[in-house]
C-alpha cells in the first residue's frame, strides 16, 4: 500500500501550476487527496507527476450573492458546510455535504474535487446537475464553463480535460418559490450511500406544485436527475402522486448489484427515498413560502 | 491496612502513554531497518511454473529476493502444525514461500529486501510468476462436494471428522414428543487488529544472537519457531513484544511466514530487516474465522426441556490448517452453554477451502456454537409458545449441580467439567435489566405506531484460562520497586494495571511502586501466550503465587531484623512493621538490600549489605536452602479450564420501508468470577460487544467465485463505527468465584462477543416474525428475507 514512484510540484500560482500539467499528459492534480491518495496507495493509479495545488493562493473561497453560491477549488467540505451565507442562498448544498464522509475528511477533501472526480456515489455532483450549477475550468489556454449537464459523461469521468484546473464551482440560489431535501441510506454513518435522493419542489403562490426534480446517487452509472413534475400535474402532493412519482424515477434508473445490496433492494430503496424526500422538499417548500407571507 | 486495589476500578497506567501516541509499536523501532515486502497470489489456485525475479535485481534500492529455491533446511519444509489432534487425518501447513502450489489469494510467493517498503514494493510489482491456474473451491457447499480438491491427496476436502457423544441422542430424539430441524448459516470475520502483523530482526554477528521483535500473541512460541527453523539454539534467540496494536487471535498464530523470514533475511544480510503488514494484505494473509454451515436435530418435551440434541456442521478452514481442530472443537463443546441435554451428539467436518486459513479470533468457534444452541432454544420456545426466557430456564445447569461434568474433552485435551455458575441468577439479572418481561407491551405499542422492535436474548458458557501454564516473577530491588515479569502478550489489555493491582495487595506495596513487563523472552522464557481469555487467570495466578513467595522472603528477613515472627509482622504501604506496633519497622528496600550479602558498597543503601556489616561469620552469607535476592518465582497451572458465563439482551428496531436494523438497548449480564478491575472488565465487555455487533450486521469476507476477496479494505469490509454500536451498554455482574486458582479468577477477554450473531439474530426475528437462519445480516438480505415471506404467506398453506 504505497504510491508507485511520481514526481512531485507544488506550485505558488495558478499559471505556474496549469503550465506543469501541460507539460505532462500523465500529471494529476492533487487537492485534498482524500480520494486521489488512497487511490495512488492501492496502485490504482500510477501518475507520472502530482501538481499539488494547495500553495495555490485565492482558491480557497466561499463566495455567495443572490445569484448563488460560488465554492474555490481549495475550499474544503467543512467549510463550505459551515459557511451560513451559502446554506442560506442554496440549503441543498449544506444539506448533502452533511452527508459527505466523515468530519475528518470533510476537514481535508475539497468540494470542487467531489465534484471532478465524478463519482456517481458522491453527493455533490449530482447535487450540482439537479441546481444546473456549472465548474470554471482553467488551462494554459484560458478559461471555459462546463454546465453541470455537461460535466458527467461515464463512472469517474468527466468532460474536464487533463491539463484543466478546476477552479470553482457554482451552484444557484434556491429560487423563492422552491423547497428541497436530501437523504441516503448507507451501511455506515458517513458511507458512501447505497442510494440518496434529494429534490427540488416548486410551487406556485397558491401551494399547487409547478415543478418536481430529483437527483440520485449510487442507483446509475451518472449523477441522474430525473424530472417528476409529471406525477403532480394535479398540482397537489399525495400517496397516489408520489407513488406514480417514484415508477417514474425507477423507469430511469439502472441500479446494480454490489456486495452491499441487490439490485432488487437498491430499486425499493430509490422508491422509498423519492417519496420520503419529494414529501420533505415539498414541506420545505410550504414552510418557506409560509414563512415569507 | 492499605486499602485493596483488587476489585477496584483503578484507571489503567497504559493509557496515559498509549492515548499521547507514546506507544512503540515494532514499526517505531529502529527506523533504519531494511524493509521486506511480500509477492502474493492473485489467484486462488494454482500451480507455479517458473519464477522470474531477474527483473527485481535492477530496481535501485534492492538488497535481496527469496523465493522458495533460496530457502535451506527447515526453512524449506512446510510450517509446523502446530497443535496436531488425531481426528486431524489430512493436516496441512504451507510453505514459508509457496514451492509449487498456491492455495489462496495472498499466499506467500516471493519477498524482497529493499531499503524502504515503497522500493521493495516497486520490486514486488517487478517478479514474474507463470502460474498453471487451477478451478479454486469456494464456499462450503462446494468444499463439502468434494468435485473439486484444495489438496490432491485430501478426499472430500476433508481435513478431520470428529464426533464426540454422550448417552444416545439419536433414540433419544426418536422418542421424545416433540422435534424440530434447523439449518443455519454463520459466514467469515476476521480479527482486524489496528495494527497489522509487524515483525523486526536484527542479527548481530559480534555475539552470534538473534533478537525479533514481533507483534505477536506468542513471545515464547515465535522464539521456539525461530530457533528450529533457522537451526538456532533457543539460548541464541531473544524474542521481545513491544506494544502490540490488537491481536484478538490472529497473532497466535505462529509462526507466520513472515516472522521467520524475517530472521533469515537479517541473518544473511547482517543488518535489521523489518516487516510491516498493510491493510491489504491483512484481509488476505493473515486468518479469518467463523464460516460454519450447521444442523441441529433436537427432541424435548412440553417444558422445552431438551432430551436429545444432536448437532452435525461443516467448519471451514480455509487452504490450511497450522491451528489445528482448535476452532470446530470449541464450537461442538461450547455450544452446550449453560444447558444440559441428557443425549448429545455432535460431528463435525473441517473442510478445506481455497481462501485464507481460519483460526481462533475472539471467541474462538464459541459465537458459531452459541448460535446453534441459542437459535435451537428460540425454536423450541416458538414451537411450544413459550417465553424464550422459560425455555432456557428449564435447561439450566442448577447452581448446586457444580462442578458439573459433561462427560465430553474440551479443546486442551480434558474433561469438559464446569467449575462454577449460577444462571437461573444470571438470568434474573438481566430480564431485571432489560425489563423482558414488559417488553410485550412496547412491542405492542410500537406495531400500534406502525414500527417494529424485537428483543433477543442469548446465553453462553465460556472455558476461559486453558493450560497448560504461565509464570510470574517478582523482584523487589533495593530502592523498594517492584519489577514484576510474566511471559505472556499484552496486546491493550490493560495487564499492567491489572497485574500491579494483585502485586501491590499481596506484597502491600503502592500500586505506583510496581512495573510490569509481559512478553519478553529475556526476563520469562517459560510462558504460552495470549488467547482464550486466559491472561487474569493464568498469569495473574501465577504473579499472585510469587507475590505470595516474596512476601514470604520478605517477611523471614525482617523478622530476622526485627527479632520477632513472621505471624506478627505485616507490610503496609511498602513498610513492614510489627502488627500493633507500627514504631518497629523497616522498609521493603532495606529488605532488599538484607537479602543481597554484598562484597562492594556502591551506595549508602547498599553499605548496610556489605560483609563486614551483616550475617552471622560462622555461617555461608547465602543459606543452604536460600538465594540471594528479593525475588519470587512462581508458575501456575491449572488442573483444567474455568468456565466463565454470561448473557445478553438486545432490542432492535428494524424498519419497515427501508429494513434498516438499529440497535435501542444493549443489555449484558456477565460472570467472569472475582473481578481483579471492574473497569477493565467493563471495556473488554464494550469492546467484544462492538465487535460483536460488527460480526452480527456489517462484516463479512466476500469472496467470489474465483476466491477473490472483493472487499479486501475497509471502505469495503464494513467495521462498525463509533456510530453503529450501541452508545450504552447496560452491564451487570455476578461474581461466583472459581474453586480451581488462587484468586477465584475465570476470564474475560472473549466474554462481548460470543452471543452476539445469536442475541441479535434472536430479536430481527422477534421483530420480523419469521426465523433468521444466516448471520450475519445486512438490510438488503433483510428485505429479501421479507419479501420471500410476505410471498409464501400470499401463496397460503397450500403452495
Ligand atoms: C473514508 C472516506 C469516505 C468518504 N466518503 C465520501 C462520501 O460519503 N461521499 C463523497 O462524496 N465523498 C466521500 N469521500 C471522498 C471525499 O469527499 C473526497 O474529498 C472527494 O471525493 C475528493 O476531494 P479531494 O479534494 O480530496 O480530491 P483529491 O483526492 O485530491 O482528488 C480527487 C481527483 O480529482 C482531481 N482533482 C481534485 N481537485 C481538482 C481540481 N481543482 N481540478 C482538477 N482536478 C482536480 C484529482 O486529480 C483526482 O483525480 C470519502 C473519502 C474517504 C477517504
Amino acid at each position: 500500500m504505497k504510491p508507485a514512484p511520481f514526481s512531485y510540484s507544488r506550485p505558488t500560482t495558478l499559471d505556474e501550476a496549469l503550465a506543469s500539467l501541460a507539460a505532462d499528459p500523465d500529471a494529476k492534480v492533487l487537492a485534498g487527496g482524500q480520494s486521489l491518495v488512497p487511490l495512488l496507495s492501492m496502485r490504482l493509479a500510477a501518475p507520472s507527476a502530482l501538481v499539488d495545488i494547495n500553495a495555490v493562493p485565492d482558491l480557497d473561497h466561499v463566495r455567495t450573492d443572490e445569484k448563488g453560491v460560488r465554492v474555490g477549488a481549495l475550499a474544503r467540505h467543512a467549510a463550505v458546510l459551515a459557511d451560513p451565507e451559502a446554506r442560506r442562498v442554496q440549503p441543498l448544498v449544506s444539506l448533502a455535504l452533511q452527508r459527505v464522509a466523515h468530519p475528518t475528511i470533510r476537514n481535508r477533501g475539497t468540494t470542487v474535487g467531489s465534484l471532478v472526480h465524478a463519482d456517481a456515489s458522491a453527493e455533490m455532483p449530482v447535487v450540482l446537475v439537479l441546481l444546473g450549477g456549472s465548474i470554471t475550468a482553467a488551462s494554459v489556454a484560458g478559461t471555459r464553463t462546463i454546465e453541470a449537464a455537461d460535466l458527467y459523461v461515464g463512472p469517474l469521468e468527466s468532460t474536464l480535460r487533463h491539463d484543466e484546473i478546476a477552479t470553482e464551482a457554482f451552484f444557484p440560489a434556491l429560487p423563492g418559490d422552491a423547497g428541497v431535501a436530501f437523504d441516503e441510506i448507507a451501511r455506515r454513518h458517513g458511507d458512501y450511500a447505497l442510494c440518496g435522493v434529494a429534490a427540488v419542489v416548486r410551487a406556485d403562490e397558491a401551494g399547487s406544485i409547478t415543478s418536481v426534480r430529483a437527483g440520485y446517487l449510487s442507483v446509475s452509472d451518472l449523477p441522474t436527475v430525473v424530472d417528476l413534475s409529471e406525477a403532480f400535474a394535479a398540482g397537489t402532493l399525495d400517496d397516489a402522486s408520489l407513488d406514480a412519482a417514484a415508477d417514474l424515477a425507477l423507469a430511469s434508473l439502472d441500479p446494480a448489484a454490489d456486495i452491499h445490496a441487490t439490485a432488487d433492494y437498491r430499486a425499493h430503496l430509490a422508491r422509498v427515498l423519492t417519496k420520503r424526500v419529494v414529501r420533505q422538499a415539498h414541506d420545505d417548500c410550504t414552510a418557506r413560502r409560509e414563512g415569507d407571507a | 491496612m492499605t486499602t485493596k486495589l483488587f476489585g477496584q476500578a483503578v484507571q489503567r497506567v497504559e493509557d496515559d502513554r498509549l492515548l499521547r501516541g507514546q506507544g512503540q509499536y515494532t514499526d517505531d523501532l529502529m527506523p533504519g531497518a531494511l524493509h521486506a515486502a511480500v509477492l502474493r497470489s492473485p489467484h486462488a489456485h494454482a500451480r507455479i511454473l517458473a519464477i522470474d525475479v531477474d527483473a527485481v535485481l535492477d530496481v535501485e534500492g534492492v538488497v535481496a529476493v527469496y523465493t522458495h529455491e533460496d530457502l535451506v533446511g527447515a526453512m524449506a519444509e512446510p510450517l509446523p502444525l502446530l497443535i496436531p489432534h488425531p481426528t486431524l487425518t489430512h493436516g496441512r501447513t504451507q510453505y514459508a514461500l509457496a514451492r509449487d502450489e498456491i492455495n489462496y489469494v495472498g499466499e506467500a510467493i516471493a519477498m524482497v529486501v529493499a531499503v524502504d517498503r515503497y522500493v521493495a514494493e516497486d520490486a514486488v510489482d517487478r517478479i514474474r510468476v507463470d502460474y498453471d491456474v487451477l478451478p479454486p473451491v469456494v464456499g462450503i457447499e462446494n468444499a463439502r462436494d468434494g468435485d473439486l480438491l484444495v489438496h490432491d491427496d485430501v478426499p472430500g476436502n476433508r481435513a478431520a471428522r470428529m464426533e464426540q457423544q454422550v448417552g444416545d441422542a439419536e433414540a433419544a430424539i426418536a422418542a421424545a414428543p416433540h422435534r424440530l430441524s434447523l439449518d443455519l448459516q454463520v459466514e467469515r470475520s476476521a480479527c482486524m487488529p489496528m495494527e497489522g502483523r509487524a515483525t523486526l530482526a536484527r542479527w548481530d554477528t559480534d555475539s552470534r544472537r538473534m533478537q525479533v521483535w514481533t507483534s505477536t500473541q506468542t513471545s515464547t512460541g515465535v522464539r521456539a519457531a525461530v530457533a528450529s527453523k533457522l537451526g538456532l539454539d533457543l539460548g541464541q534467540v531473544d524474542v521481545i513484544t513491544p506494544d502490540v496494536g490488537g491481536g484478538f487471535g490472529v497473532k497466535i498464530v505462529h509462526p507466520w511466514p513472515e516472522e521467520l523470514l524475517v530472521p533469515m533475511a537479517a541473518r544473511a544480510l547482517g543488518r535489521p530487516v523489518k516487516f510491516i503488514e498493510d491493510r491489504r494484505e491483512h484481509f488476505i494473509s493473515s486468518a479469518h474465522e467463523r464460516g460454519q454451515l450447521q444442523h441441529v436435530d433436537v427432541g424435548f418435551d412440553d417444558d422445552g426441556r431438551l432430551l436429545g440434541l444432536s448437532v452435525q456442521f461443516w467448519h471451514d478452514n480455509g487452504a490450511y490448517t497450522p491451528y489445528g481442530l482448535i476452532v470446530p472443537i470449541i464450537t461442538s463443546t461450547q455450544l452446550l452453554g449453560p444447558y444440559k441435554p441428557d443425549n448429545y451428539k455432535v460431528v463435525f467436518d473441517s473442510l478445506y477451502t481455497n481462501t485464507v486459513i481460519v483460526t481462533p479470533y475472539r471467541g474462538a468457534g464459541r459465537p458459531q456454537g452459541v448460535y446453534a444452541m441459542e437459535r435451537t432454544m428460540d425454536a423450541i420456545a416458538a414451537y411450544l409458545g413459550k417465553d424464550r426466557t422459560e425455555v432456557r430456564a428449564a435447561n439450566f445447569i442448577q447452581p448446586d449441580e457444580f462442578p458439573y461434568d459433561h462427560g465430553l474433552l474440551f479443546q486442551d485435551g480434558r474433561p469438559l467439567i464446569y467449575d462454577s455458575g449460577d444462571y437461573p441468577a444470571s438470568l434474573e439479572k438481566l430480564k431485571a435489566l432489560v425489563d423482558w418481561d414488559d417488553f410485550e407491551r412496547i412491542r405492542d405499542e410500537a406495531r400500534a405506531e406502525g414500527r417494529k422492535v424485537g428483543i433477543g436474548i442469548a446465553c453462553y458458557v465460556e472455558g476461559t484460562g486453558v493450560g497448560p501454564y504461565e509464570g510470574g516473577h517478582v523482584h523487589v530491588e533495593t530502592s523498594g520497586k517492584v519489577k514484576v515479569s510474566t511471559g505472556l502478550t499484552s496486546q491493550g489489555q490493560g495487564h499492567q494495571t491489572a497485574f500491579a493491582q494483585i502485586v501491590a495487595d499481596e506484597l502491600g506495596v503502592p500500586f505506583e511502586d510496581v512495573e510490569v513487563v509481559t512478553g519478553d523472552t529475556r526476563r520469562s522464557p517459560y510462558s504460552v501466550g495470549t488467547f482464550a481469555s486466559r491472561a487474569a487467570v493464568m498469569s495473574g495466578s501465577a504473579i499472585a503465587l510469587a507475590a505470595r513467595k516474596t512476601r514470604e522472603k520478605v517477611l523471614r528477613i525482617a523478622a530476622d531484623a526485627l527479632e520477632t515472627t513472621p505471624e506478627d509482622l505485616e507490610i503496609v504501604n511498602g513498610v513492614v512493621q510489627v502488627k500493633g506496633a507500627p514504631g518497629s519497622r523497616i522498609e521493603l528496600g532495606t529488605i532488599a538490600v538484607l537479602s543481597n550479602p554484598l562484597r562492594y558498597a556502591f551506595d549508602e543503601a547498599s553499605k548496610a549489605a556489605t560483609q563486614f556489616v551483616v550475617g552471622d561469620p560462622s555461617k555461608p552469607p547465602v543459606a543452604e536452602d536460600d538465594e540471594p535476592g528479593l525475588e519470587g518465582k512462581d508458575f501456575y497451572s491449572p488442573p483444567r479450564s474455568t468456565f466463565a458465563n454470561g448473557m445478553h439482551a438486545v432490542v432492535v428496531e428494524t424498519d419497515p420501508e427501508t429494513a434498516e436494523i438499529t440497535i435501542l438497548r444493549y443489555a449484558v449480564v456477565h460472570d467472569c468470577g472475582n473481578l481483579i478491575n471492574p473497569l477493565i472488565v467493563e471495556g473488554q465487555v464494550h469492546g467484544g460487544v462492538a465487535q460483536g455487533v460488527g460480526g452480527a450486521l456489517y462484516e463479512r469476507m466476500a469472496y467470489n467465485e474465483h476466491g477473490q476477496l472483493e472487499n479486501a479494505s475497509f471502505m469495503d469490509f464494513l467495521m462498525p463505527y463509533v456510530s453503529e454500536v450501541p452508545k450504552r451498554i447496560e452491564i451487570d455482574h455476578l461474581e461466583t468465584p472459581s474453586p480451581l486458582n488462587p484468586l477465584g479468577l475465570k476470564g474475560a477477554g472473549e466474554a462481548g462477543v460470543i452471543p452476539s450473531a445469536a442475541v441479535f439474530a434472536s430479536a430481527i426475528e422477534d421483530a420480523e416474525g419469521f426465523p433468521i437462519t444466516s448471520m450475519p445480516i445486512s438490510p438488503s438480505e433483510l428485505f429479501a428475507l421479507r419479501l420471500h415471506h410476505e410471498q409464501k404467506l400470499q401463496e397460503g398453506p397450500h403452495a
